[in-house]
């Protein structure tokens, strides 16, 4: 019998075996001791769970609540919603609208939409991955890139869904995200969606991103093994939707190789109407295009089309072809859309000369002219196609909204802009006007008027 | 009156297909009840009272080592030319990072390792621009590369080929015809764009018309559509559920839903892809334990799944998940993304296949991507539902509205589907597609593949398994002028590679002879007739 024993037990000394021993029975008494656990006392039987079952009673799918007229049935335009709109019946001065190029129904780009539509028909039928590549987003790809001389572009489907999956693809659970306070809320959900750490500074607030980035330098110090893995990003604006002012790109450029965070720049509202030529920020500040990582615009706003994209090296951009959730998962941009935007590019190119610098005076005009309105207060730079513009004393949407109202009687289009409860910080309610770079001095006189007036009809 | 064309296509379909099964209680009811729109000339309706079909037959287990054998090699191989690589004995190809050195990686090792070594072989397999419509034929870019697939160029050639992967179920992917017709004259009332979301300045008129008249396609009070099918998802899903409720999702759930759920802040929780009794075990312990830790009770419980399974090609059992949700007071999401005019008789996807009543499902979603060849989603349901979601909703106070040609296709496309338009065009293309699908899939079972998914589905999914075959297939089918759709991890899972055909109403018997013809050679060279079970003669 006492062959069976293997050798290495039988020369073991012997408190190496008790020990062995022990341990074995405090095992097997762990497990034991785990079955016989209160947990099984209080365990519900069936009748109990019957009646919990029954007793549940969830939420209503939807709360209860008064639905606001202005959201739930918005004004109805028909006919394009170009430079003049009809609404009700009546044609009125669009000031609402992102038309700042004034791209809608511009026959140039009909045209072309109608010819893609006889050769490519509506939808794409399919994602990118799956024959949903069309020529013309190729096309539009290497335009966009060429429009801002990088090496490569990407195209989404929809300018909300852009940014929202460009920065899950590359910020992970772990990353940080710097982000400024007043970036728009697509950028914020795609802030959530990446699960990262994200440090909010002040907005446009060079000193309290500095502080920000102080502070993780020195929980680096303490941890450099994470610091080492931990991707860092800094998420800003070009021109900020909500604010209508400009980021401090050249500063934020100089910290970068400090930190060593990478920049993702959304141009959603600066591209094509920031900079001599449209570049926008970096050409306006003169920043080489290459200490940017991600440049991220949409087509929905200057193009006049619908869409978004990113721009950058191949490096940063080529990631997402496999990693951007809009771009693999969804059905690719309509090509007639493409085209679209094509042929806005095309016209861009063609006249930039005079466009950008005719856009900047009607900004400039306007921005003075609002100024002078009494109980007004304009915010942001002048030369922004955005302005905001609020009651000096007692803004308030309801207010602001009766201005909309009366200005839409006198047939000028406005718009409060809208702001969901969700919006990680809300701006304060605000008229948002958007400037067409086709509106004549009697137009801009009679957008400012109409508001004056409609500051005095609410009394004012 | 419905023409002679019809009359015989439903013939030729229930003849066909529509064998009877007297012992099955779980046959989808075809008659639809209160959703018509029309009376329905009995005959004409498409009634197979088969047993609900649906397989997944495992792989043989020769096939599953191979898999992971093949996955052995790859990985080796790839550790193998990595170390190559960072010794300089082979060139470093694709894009390095432009920042100076001391910026952390922005890309894992992993993701690189897979990219790199996996993704690069067989990358000539996806996106293949293609220069033409997405039909039932397509004109496919040729593209060389002279890296080992790192760069392409186009060489300037076209290749015809045979379409089994576009989404055009019901073929509206056409540059000519009313459709077409009709979103050109949109161009040329309204532009191609908006500029404004649909809260500020964005509304128009044929936004309005859209959500009429989809509403009432549906059968339901109200809807609401946005001009992208994942951000309908995505966007909308946070408004519905948030922080202490809880979302029980199919496992397979497309990842526009996952994204949606997991913005909303609920907890989620993933039940077994169509399994009734899990979901109803989680149901159940959800609401006796309550939340984690604190033992709350749930605020909701939302059920997320979708109607048909573009990767599986399996049909939700509704029927019985209505029941459960009546049962323990849940609420349903039902993302009818494929089925939507491409499943029911007609054409109102799975709530009509099964016979169910519209209003049993608490959101009704879709997607226009598909079966209307246009883009864009919608929700519908309640008026208030479709209320709380104007005024909550990211896309529709953020989001620039739907382009007018869009909405346009939408319109006509839908018409045409419900016979609106006066003519049975839309009849005759849902039971082209209903024989198309039945055909193809059981011709494919006879030669002796593994072919997953319901019968009654338009997606065909053809199990290939090994890495090494995803290329294969794909170049070998190419070479017979026929474009097929493979996919391997990470869209399926490791061991599950597969090839996905969708079938249109726009494919010939003729085109599908050809392309079964086709399937049949390469099959047999692939070694890809794995099935082991007896083939039942229908
Ligand atoms: C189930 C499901 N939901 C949503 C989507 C997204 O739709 P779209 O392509 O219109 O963005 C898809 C598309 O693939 C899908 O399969």
């Amino acid at each position: 019998m006492l062959d069976l024993i293997p050798d290495y037990v039988k020369n073991a000394p012997f408190y190496h075996l008790a020990v062995e021993a022990f341990l074995l029975v405090w095992i097997l008494w762990l497990i034991f001791r785990k079955s016989y656990s209160p947990a099984e006392k209080n365990k519900l039987s069936e009748k109990d769970k019957k009646e919990l079952l029954e007793e549940w009673t969830p939420e209503p799918l939807v709360p209860d609540y008064e639905f606001k007229d202005s959201v739930i049935n918005p004004r109805v335009v028909e006919g394009p919603v170009a430079k003049y709109a009809i609404v009700n019946g009546v044609k009125s001065l669009n000031a609402a609208s992102f038309n700042f190029l004034n791209m809608v129904g511009n026959e140039k780009i009909n045209e072309k939409a109608i010819k893609s539509i006889e050769k490519y028909g509506v939808g794409s039928c399919g994602p990118r991955g799956f024959y949903g590549t069309i020529d013309v987003h190729l096309e539009l790809e290497q335009r966009l890139a060429k429009f801002f001389s990088v090496e490569e572009g990407i195209i989404y489907s929809y300018g909300f869904s852009t940014i929202a999956s460009a920065i899950p693809a590359y910020s992970k659970r772990g990353d940080i995200i710097f982000a400024d306070e007043g970036v728009h809320f697509a950028i914020q959900k795609g802030i959530v969606a990446s699960r990262s750490d994200v440090r909010y500074f002040k907005h446009n607030d060079i000193e309290d991103l500095e502080r920000l980035l102080k502070e993780q330098e020195e929980a680096d110090k303490k941890n450099p093994k994470k610091a080492k893995a931990t991707r860092r990003f800094l998420v800003i604006e070009g021109l900020y939707m909500n604010h209508g002012d400009l980021c401090p790109l050249p500063k934020m450029v100089d910290l970068k190789y400090k930190y060593k965070y990478r920049i993702f720049l959304d141009e959603t509202v600066s591209f094509a109407t920031i900079g001599k030529t449209g570049r926008g920020v970096t050409e306006y500040y003169n920043v080489p295009r290459e200490k940017i990582d991600l440049i991220s615009g949409s087509m929905e706003l200057s193009l006049g089309s619908v869409g978004g994209f990113c721009v950058g090296s191949s490096f940063v951009v080529q990631h997402q072809v496999l990693s951007g959730q809009g771009y693999c998962f969804s059905a690719s941009l309509p090509p007639l859309l493409a085209a679209s935007a094509i042929e806005a590019l095309n016209i861009i190119e063609a006249q930039q000369g005079e466009m950008f610098p005719d856009l900047e005076k009607k900004c400039k005009l306007l921005h003075q002219k609002l100024k002078s309105v009494n109980n007004l207060t304009v915010s942001g730079i002048d030369i922004s196609p955005v302005k905001h513009v609020r009651l000096s004393f007692d803004n308030t949407l309801e207010k602001l909204e009766k201005i909309v109202d009366y200005a839409q009687a006198n047939s000028v289009s406005l718009t409060v802009a809208r702001y969901l409860k969700e919006e990680k910080f809300s701006p304060k309610p605000s008229i948002r006007i958007s400037v067409n770079y086709d509106l004549s001095d009697s137009e801009i006189d009679l957008i400012v008027n109409v508001i004056e007036q409609g500051i005095k009809s609410i009394g004012c | 009156m419905p023409s002679n064309e019809l009359k015989s296509l439903v013939k030729r379909l229930n003849d066909d297909f529509g064998d009877v099964d007297p012992n099955n209680n779980d046959k989808p009811n075809l008659m639809s009840k209160e959703t018509h729109i029309e009376p329905q000339n009995s005959s004409l309706v498409y009634s197979p009272k088969r047993e609900v079909q649906e397989s997944f037959e495992e792989a043989p287990l020769w096939a599953a080592v191979i898999t992971y054998i093949g996955y052995l090699i790859l990985n080796v191989f790839g550790w193998l030319r990595d170390f190559l690589r960072y010794s300089g004995l082979e060139e470093k190809k694709g894009a390095i990072d432009p920042n100076p050195k001391g910026f952390v990686p922005l890309y894992s090792e992993y993701e690189c390792f897979y990219t790199r070594n996996m993704y690069t072989r067989i990358r000539d397999c996806f996106n293949r621009p293609i220069c033409s419509v997405p039909g039932a034929k397509i004109s496919l870019i040729e593209r060389v590369s002279d890296d080992f697939n790192w760069t392409f160029k186009q060489s300037g050639r076209t290749i015809e080929a045979l379409n089994l992967g576009s989404y055009n179920y019901l073929g509206f992917a056409e540059n000519n015809g009313k459709c077409a017709s009709n979103s050109i004259e949109a161009i040329k009332k309204m532009g191609v764009a908006s500029c404004s979301p649909k809260q500020e300045f964005g509304t128009m008129k044929i936004h309005k018309d859209l959500e009429e008249t989809m509403a009432k396609y549906l059968g339901v009070e109200d809807s609401i559509c946005f001009g992208m099918g994942f951000a309908t998802n995505s966007t909308n899903i946070p408004n519905l559920v948030n922080k202490g409720c809880l979302i029980l999702s199919d496992e397979l759930n497309h990842s526009s839903l996952v994204l949606g759920s997991r913005l909303s802040g609920a907890t989620i929780k993933v039940f077994k892809h169509n399994d009734i009794d899990d979901l109803e075990k989680k149901l159940k312990d959800s609401i006796v334990y309550g939340q984690a830790r604190t033992h709350r009770p749930w605020k909701k419980i939302l059920i997320v799944v979708e109607g048909v399974y573009s990767m599986e090609g399996s049909i939700v059992n509704l029927p019985k998940i209505i029941e459960l949700k009546k049962k323990y007071k849940a609420y349903l999401y039902l993302d009818e993304a494929h089925s939507i005019g491409a499943i029911g008789p007609n054409g109102r996807g799975v709530v009509d296949y099964w016979g169910c009543d519209p209003k049993d499902v608490d959101i009704l979603m879709g997607t226009f991507t598909k079966s209307f060849g246009s883009c864009g989603g919608y929700i519908a349901g309640t008026k208030k539902l479709i209320n709380h979601i104007r005024t909550y909703s990211y896309a529709n106070c953020y989001a620039s509205s739907m382009s007018p040609p869009i909405a346009e296709q939408i319109i006509s496309s839908l018409n045409t589907i419900s016979g609106a338009d006066g003519t049975d065009e839309g009849k005759k293309r849902i039971a082209q597609l209903a024989w198309n699908s039945h055909y193809f899939r059981e011709k494919l079972v006879k030669m002796g593949f593994i072919v997953y998914g319901n019968n009654d589905s338009p997606v065909v999914p053809l199990m290939l398994y090994m890495p090494a075959k995803i290329r294969a297939f794909n170049v070998e089918m190419l070479k017979r002028g026929i474009a097929v759709v493979t996919v391997g991890f990470p869209a399926t899972r490791l061991t599950e590679s597969r090839v996905r055909f969708c079938l249109s109403a726009s494919h010939t018997k003729e085109m599908l002879d050809k392309a079964l013809e086709a399937i049949d050679e390469v099959g047999d060279m692939l070694y890809l007739k794995y099935s082991k079970r007896k083939v039942h003669n229908a």
